[in-house]
């Protein structure tokens, strides 16, 4: 799939700020006044920023308001709903801690919920499609989850706590590449069940159907970059998960290493979202005998 | 509106037989052509006149060799793809919008492109490449069944069929109601063996593609092949030598050309 950066900047991002906000939302840390708007406006940043990046890849982004229309079935249009019913909950919230000094507990929660479920929709965007078979897999959503969750407790200041998130986030990450990778495989779809001709013997492709690219190429079959798969999942791990938590475990009160930890895990965030979509087969490649 | 109609009252699909395409891509031009002047926007190209050109297109036919595995001579089958209107149609739930939808009447999967937002989803969802966003207008297209000429009263009769089907010189293409047992091409789907594309993805396509039939095989070659002379003789002697000495000259015209 190809990894267009505005969809990469969306899901990192936001995740990034769900999360925050999912761990201020059950006072952890308990914050008010000042501080406390300090931290909202870094969650609220990257959540919406993560939000409004997302329309970038949109090719008629006039109609985006009728996204919330379908709720019923569409894994996108429950994100739209659950997204900005958790920015209006943690918002209230928010105003307590910030011009009242009141937590509102319960409201808290229930913006963490929110925040959380956010998240999840957003996986299930990916998780929910049979088509990619390196996605169509619960350890996505639970991906999602965990990263959203070790990137706020980061965000947030707890440090031990942190580090143990983000290294369990990367074990799980480096489990579920080794699981994803003989998926496509495993799903049993090939030229051959693709074009029915199997019977016939073995199928290869004679003359592609055009010329030039298309749509379909540039978006589902980007099969250029893959090579730099090993070196990218090693800086995944590295400084997605091993910098970050050895930097807060050793440094645990410094702001200024709390700010570069952060830094490090995005990069490492970004670079294990460009192989989420690089790597991942659709299975439209096989019309082409290209994966 | 996304949520899949339990059952529709008729399926209308196509039926396209493998055995019978030449691969002219006809199809695909009157295709074009069709949905270019009539529902929706017109589906675009880009650097149409340059170096890089490619655009949208409702269907495209590809060519595969299939090598048949006790080692005879490979065969050629040209493979027209378009949407496959399938029962469960996966493009459908997934569009956030409701711009994707499944008639009841008829089965045709159609965009609405006045709701589409251009986010591509349903693009990812179709196992078959389907669908195509327009990089032009930034709303997704797709195969209509042609549904601005089946039902079409300004058209003379024989034209109220698919583009495509109307186009086609060597019949390989059919279209009908294929719920109805009794109709032409459910009765072709039952004769031919037709069959689903992927089905291990649980679309349930209503398009049918009909098998190719097998080749003719000769085995042997006729017993006296080896005593028939070679067609082409390499010339010897005087007209060798003439042979040589005219391809070196006008080599060398060709030469001087190039260099002026
Ligand atoms: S072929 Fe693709 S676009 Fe057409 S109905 Fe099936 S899934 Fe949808
Ligand atoms: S591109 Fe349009 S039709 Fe397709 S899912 Fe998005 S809004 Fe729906
Ligand atoms: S039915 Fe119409 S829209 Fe569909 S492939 Fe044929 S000509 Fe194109």
């Amino acid at each position: 799939m190809h990894p267009a950066p505005s969809v990469i900047l969306f899901s990192t991002l936001s995740g990034m700020g769900f999360g925050l906000l999912a761990w201020l939302g059950i006072a952890q840390p308990a914050v008010f006044g000042t501080t406390a708007f300090g931290y909202y406006f870094l969650a609220y940043a990257l959540a919406v920023g993560g939000l409004l990046a997302s329309t970038f890849h949109l090719g008629n982004a006039k109609n985006a308001i009728k996204a919330f229309s379908q709720w019923k079935t569409s894994w996108l249009s429950r994100e739209a709903w659950i997204s900005v019913l958790a920015l209006i909950v943690m918002g209230l919230y928010a105003s307590g801690e910030i011009f009242l000094n009141t937590s509102y507990v319960l409201l808290g929660y229930l913006g963490a919920a929110l925040s959380l479920t956010t998240v999840f929709t957003t996986s299930m965007i990916y998780a929910q499609l049979k088509t990619v078979p390196r996605w169509n897999h619960p350890t996505t959503t639970l991906l999602f989850l965990l990263y959203a969750v070790s990137g706020g407790a980061l965000l947030s200041g707890h440090a031990t706590l942190a580090a143990v998130l983000l290294l369990l986030t990367g074990a799980v990450q480096l489990f579920s590449w080794g699981m994803a990778d003989g998926r496509f495989a495993a799903r049993g779809s090939t030229i051959e069940t693709a074009t029915g001709l199997g019977f016939m013997g073995k199928v290869r492709q004679f003359e592609p159907p055009h010329t030039g690219t298309n749509y379909l190429l540039h978006e589902m079959v980007y099969v250029v970059g893959r090579k730099h798969a090993r070196t990218l999942r090693v800086l995944a791990i590295v400084a997605g998960s091993i910098v970050p938590a050895l930097l807060i475990a050793t440094w645990r009160t410094s702001l200024v290493v709390l700010a570069l930890a952060a830094v490090v895990h995005l990069l490492g965030l970004l670079a294990q979202r460009w192989l989420f979509f690089a790597e991942a087969e659709h299975v439209v490649g096989l019309y082409y005998d290209k994966r | 509106m996304t949520e899949l109609p339990q059952s529709t009252e008729r399926s209308l699909g196509l039926v396209i037989d493998l055995d019978t395409c030449v691969g002219c891509h006809a199809c695909v031009i009157s295709c074009k052509g069709w949905n270019t002047e009539n529902y929706g926007v017109p589906l675009s190209d880009i650097d149409a006149y340059g170096g890089d050109p490619h655009g949208t297109f409702l269907n495209r036919v590809h060519a595969y060799e299939v090598q048949p595995r006790d080692g005879g001579p490979a065969q050629t089958v040209h493979f027209p793809k378009s949407c496959l209107h399938c029962e469960d149609a996966p493009c459908v739930t997934v569009c956030p919008t409701g711009a994707s939808y499944k008639r009841v009447e008829d089965g045709i999967v159609l965009v609405n492109e006045d709701a589409c937002m251009g986010c591509g989803l349903c693009a990812w969802a179709c196992p078959y490449g389907a669908r195509e966003l327009d990089q032009l207008a930034g709303v997704m297209k797709k195969c209509t069944l042609c549904v601005d000429r089946i039902y079409n009263e300004n058209l003379p009769e024989e034209d109220r069929i698919p583009s495509c089907v109307r186009t086609c010189p060597a019949g390989a293409r059919h279209f009908g109601d294929l719920s109805d047992p009794e109709s032409d091409v459910s009765k072709l789907v039952a004769e031919r063996g037709g069959m689903d594309l992927m089905p291990e993805q649980g679309t349930r396509p209503v398009n049918k593609y009909l098998p190719p039939r097998p080749r003719d095989r000769e085995d042997t070659i006729d017993i006296l092949a080896p005593f028939l002379d070679p067609v082409i003789e390499e010339p010897t002697g005087f007209l060798g030598w003439l042979d040589k000495a005219l391809g070196a000259v006008s080599g060398a015209n060709t030469d001087k050309k190039g260099a002026s």
